[in-house]
C-alpha cells in the first residue's frame, strides 16, 4: 500500500468549503484524546474550552476584546500570504506600533492636552508598525535577504525595546518599580462601547478593516494584482506588475495593521504600556489568516474561534488545573490540520497498491 | 584559569547548539526542503532531553531522547510537506508553535529540578596541559559531536554518491525524477536527519550548557541557526565559521554586560539578532551580484507524476 497525490482537475469547492470544518472537528479529536492523557475527563475539558465562555455575557465580551487584535493582524497578513510574501514577525510590529503609540500618551501623561491625543496616537501606533515592517521589506526588495528570518529576528528586538523603555525612561516614577509606564490619562484612551464593560471601540475598527480589506481583494486592481502575483508569478511580470512593490506594499500595509492593533490594545483593555501585553498575538493571528482561508470573512469568524480558545484555555487552567501551554499545542495543532485539509482541495489521496512482477516459477 | 580561555572555553558551548542544529538544516536544505520548524525540534530536544535525563539518570540517554523528539516532530513535519505536499514556510511554522507548547507542557513539571550534566572528557596529561588541555580535550560529547558532524556531512556531501544524489534532488527535484532517483524517500531521510540534529542541539542546553530546564531556554537559537545555513551558502566549511562567530558574539555581550559599559542590558541582548539581519543583508548582497547559491529547488514542493 502507499499513498499517492493526484491532482485534480480543478479545485473543489466543495472540500474548499468544509476544509476548515473538518481540520476543527479533527483537533477536537486529537484534544479529546491529549486531554484524556493529561488525566482529565475530556467531555468535561471541551466544555470548559469550547461552550462555557459563550454562556457568559462577560466571557463574551472578552471574545470580542482578544478577536480584535487577532483579526486586524490577520487581516494584513493574509495579505502578504495571498501575495506569497512571508510576514512572519507581526509580533515585532505590534510591539512596535504599541511603543510608538504610547510616546505620546508618555510624554502628555497628566498635562491637559485636548481630545486630539487618541487619534494621533493611533496614526503613530499605524505609522510605526508599518515603517518597522519596511526593515524585512526593504532587505528583501534591495539586498535579497529571507524576509521570514529578518522578520522573525525582529520580533526579539522589539521586544526588548519596549522592555528597555518601561525598566528605564518611560518608567512610571510611581509605579513602585513595576516595569510599566504611568496609566493612561482619559484623552489617551480608547472609549469603551458599554458602561462599565471591557469591550472597547477597537472591535469597530477591526469590522471596517475587515469591511475594506473585503472590497480591496474583491473589487480593486491592487487586490487582483495581489491576487495573481501570488498565484502566477510568470503572468504577474508579463501583465507588468511589480512585484517587489508589492513586497513593500503588502508588508506596509500589514505591519500598519499590527501596529494599529498594538497601539489599540495598549490604549484600550490594558491601559498602559507594560511587558506582556501580548500572549502571541502576532503569532496566532497567523493561524487565524490560514484557518480564514486568507478571505476577509473568514478570518473573522477564525479570530473569534481562536480568542475562543484563550478565554477557554484560561477557564480550564482555573477550574480545571489544565497548564496553559495546552492553548499553544490546541492551536499549533489546528494550524497542522488546516493545512492538511487546504491539501485535498487541490489533490485526491489514493491508496495504491504496489505491484511487484511475479516470481518466475511461482503458482 | 585565565580570562581568554574562560572566554574561548565559553564560546565554544554556546556556538555548539548553533552548530548542530544548523548542520542538520544544512542537509535538509540541500535536499531541496526548508524546514522552519528548526525551534520548534530543538525546544521539544530540550523539555524531553532533560526528561530522559532526569527519568534516567544518564545524560547519554537524555540526549537519544532529545534526538527522539526532535525525529518525531520532523516526521510531522515530512508527512505534512512530503507525502501531503503542503507548503513547507507555514507546515514549518506551525511546528515551532506545536514545539513551543508541547515543550511547555511536557517541561512544566521539569522546572526547578536539577540534573547531573554531561561530563567533560578528561585524558590524563593530556587534559592537563595548559591553556589548551581543556578547549581541545575537556568538552563534553556534544562539542566533538558537532565537529564530527560537520566533517561527517563534508564527506558525503561532496565525496559520495549518496551527496551527490541528494545535491541533484535539491537542485532539481524533477531531472532528479525522471532519471529514476526517489526523490521522496531520500528528502524524509533528509529531514528525519535534520530533526535529529535540531533535538540533540536542544538537549545540549539544559543537558550541559545549564543544568536545568526553562521553557522557552532556545530563545531563538533555531532561527538563528536558519540563518547560520544562509550565512554559510549552504557549505559544511563556512558553517562552522559561522556558528563559532556567532557564539562569540553572544559570549562578547554577556561579558561586555558583567563589565557594565553603560550601554542598557537589552541593547546587548539584541546584539545576536540583530547581527542575524546584518550578516543575512550583506551575504544576500554579495550572493545576488553572483547569482545565487541556494539549492534551486528549494522550498519547492514535489509531487511525482507516475
Amino acid at each position: 500500500m502507499q499513498l499517492v497525490l493526484e491532482k485534480r482537475a480543478e479545485r473543489s469547492a466543495y472540500i474548499a468549503v468544509a476544509s476548515p470544518l473538518i481540520a476543527i472537528a479533527l483537533t477536537l479529536i486529537t484534544m479529546s484524546i491529549l486531554f484524556a492523557i493529561l488525566g482529565k475527563n475530556p467531555v468535561m475539558a471541551l466544555y470548559v474550552y469550547f461552550v462555557e465562555p459563550l454562556t457568559d455575557l462577560f466571557t463574551l465580551q472578552e471574545i470580542v476584546v482578544k478577536a480584535t487584535p487577532l483579526v486586524m493582524i490577520a487581516i494584513g497578513l493574509s495579505l502578504c500570504y495571498i501575495a506569497n510574501v512571508w510576514n512572519i514577525g507581526a509580533e515585532g510590529q505590534f510591539l512596535f506600533g504599541a511603543v510608538c503609540g504610547s510616546w505620546l500618551a508618555v510624554v502628555t501623561n497628566g498635562t491637559d492636552a485636548g481630545p486630539w491625543v487618541l487619534p494621533a496616537m493611533l496614526v503613530m501606533g499605524a505609522i510605526g508598525g508599518a515603517a518597522y515592517a519596511m526593515i524585512p521589506a526593504l532587505c528583501k526588495v534591495r539586498f535579497g535577504a529571507s524576509e521570514i528570518l529578518v522578520s522573525l529576528m525582529l520580533v526579539y528586538v522589539a521586544d526588548l525595546i519596549m522592555d528597555y523603555l518601561v525598566r528605564g525612561p518611560w518608567r512610571d516614577p510611581q509605579g513602585m518599580n513595576f516595569p510599566t509606564t504611568a496609566a493612561f490619562d482619559p484623552v489617551a484612551t480608547v472609549p469603551t462601547l458599554v458602561e462599565g464593560s471591557r469591550l472597547h471601540a477597537g472591535a469597530i475598527v477591526a469590522l471596517i478593516v475587515v469591511m475594506l480589506a473585503a472590497v480591496m481583494l474583491g473589487r480593486t486592481i491592487k487586490g487582483f494584482e495581489i491576487r495573481v502575483v501570488g498565484a502566477a508569478p510568470r503572468a504577474a511580470r508579463f501583465a507588468g506588475f511589480n512585484s517587489k512593490q508589492l513586497v513593500l506594499f503588502t508588508f506596509a500595509v500589514s505591519g500598519a495593521l499590527a501596529g494599529l492593533a498594538g497601539i489599540i490594545e495598549v490604549a484600550g483593555p490594558v491601559g498602559l504600556l507594560q511587558p506582556g501585553i501580548s500572549p502571541g498575538y502576532g503569532f496566532t493571528a497567523i493561524i487565524v489568516a490560514f484557518l480564514g482561508r486568507l478571505n476577509p470573512v473568514g478570518i473573522l469568524v477564525a479570530g473569534l474561534f481562536l480568542a475562543l480558545t484563550f478565554i477557554g484555555g484560561e477557564g480550564a487552567q482555573i477550574s480545571m488545573k489544565i497548564p496553559l501551554d495546552l492553548t499553544k499545542v490546541f492551536q499549533g495543532i489546528l494550524l497542522f490540520y488546516v493545512l492538511a485539509c487546504d491539501s485535498l482541495i487541490l489533490y485526491r489521496i489514493r491508496f495504491i497498491r504496489t505491484f511487484r512482477a511475479p516470481v518466475q516459477g511461482a503458482a | 584559569m585565565g580570562l581568554v580561555e574562560a572566554i574561548i572555553l565559553s564560546v565554544i558551548a554556546a556556538s555548539t547548539p548553533l552548530l548542530l542544529a544548523a548542520a542538520g538544516e544544512l542537509i535538509v536544505e540541500r535536499a531541496g526542503v526548508l524546514n522552519l520548524g528548526v525551534e520548534g525540534m530543538m525546544i521539544m530536544g530540550a523539555a524531553c532531553g532533560f526528561a530522559g535525563c532526569w527519568l534516567t539518570g544518564s545524560a547519554f540517554l537524555g540526549a537519544l531522547f532529545g534526538i527522539a523528539a526532535g525525529m518525531a516532530l520532523a516526521a510531522i513535519f515530512g508527512l505534512m510537506t512530503l507525502t501531503l505536499a503542503v507548503n513547507q514556510v507555514a507546515t514549518g511554522l506551525a511546528l515551532t508553535i506545536l514545539g513551543v507548547g508541547l515543550s511547555g507542557l511536557i517541561g512544566a513539571g521539569f522546572v526547578g529540578e536539577r540534573i547531573t550534566p554531561a561530563a567533560a572528557l578528561y585524558i590524563p596529561y593530556l587534559t592537563g596541559i595548559p591553556f589548551i588541555g581543556r578547549i581541545l580535550f575537556g568538552q563534553d560529547g556534544f562539542v566533538y559531536v558537532s565537529i564530527a558532524l560537520v566533517i561527517g556531512i563534508w564527506f558525503f556531501l561532496y565525496r559520495t554518491r549518496g551527496g551527490l544524489i541528494l545535491r541533484a534532488i535539491g537542485d532539481s527535484h524533477t531531472s532528479a525524477h525522471a532519471l529514476g532517483y526517489p526523490v521522496l524517500t531520500v528528502r524524509w531521510m533528509a529531514v528525519l536527519f535534520g530533526g535529529g540534529c535540531a533535538g540533540l542541539a536542544g538537549a545540549f542546553l539544559p543537558l550541559a550548557y545549564t543544568p536545568f530546564f526553562i521553557p522557552g531556554m532556545t530563545a531563538g537559537r533555531g532561527w538563528i541557526a536558519l540563518a547560520l545555513v544562509v550565512f554559510a551558502s549552504w557549505r559544511p566549511g563556512r558553517l562552522v565559521a559561522g556558528a563559532y562567530l556567532f557564539g562569540a558574539v553572544t559570549i562578547l555581550q554577556l561579558h561586555a554586560q558583567a563589565f557594565g559599559l553603560g550601554i542598557p542590558s537589552q541593547l546587548m541582548t539584541a546584539l545576536p539578532y540583530l547581527a542575524t539581519i546584518v550578516v543575512l543583508v550583506l551575504i544576500s548582497r554579495t550572493r545576488n551580484a553572483a547569482g545565487s547559491a541556494a539549492p534551486a529547488s528549494l522550498g519547492m514542493v514535489f509531487v511525482p507524476d507516475r
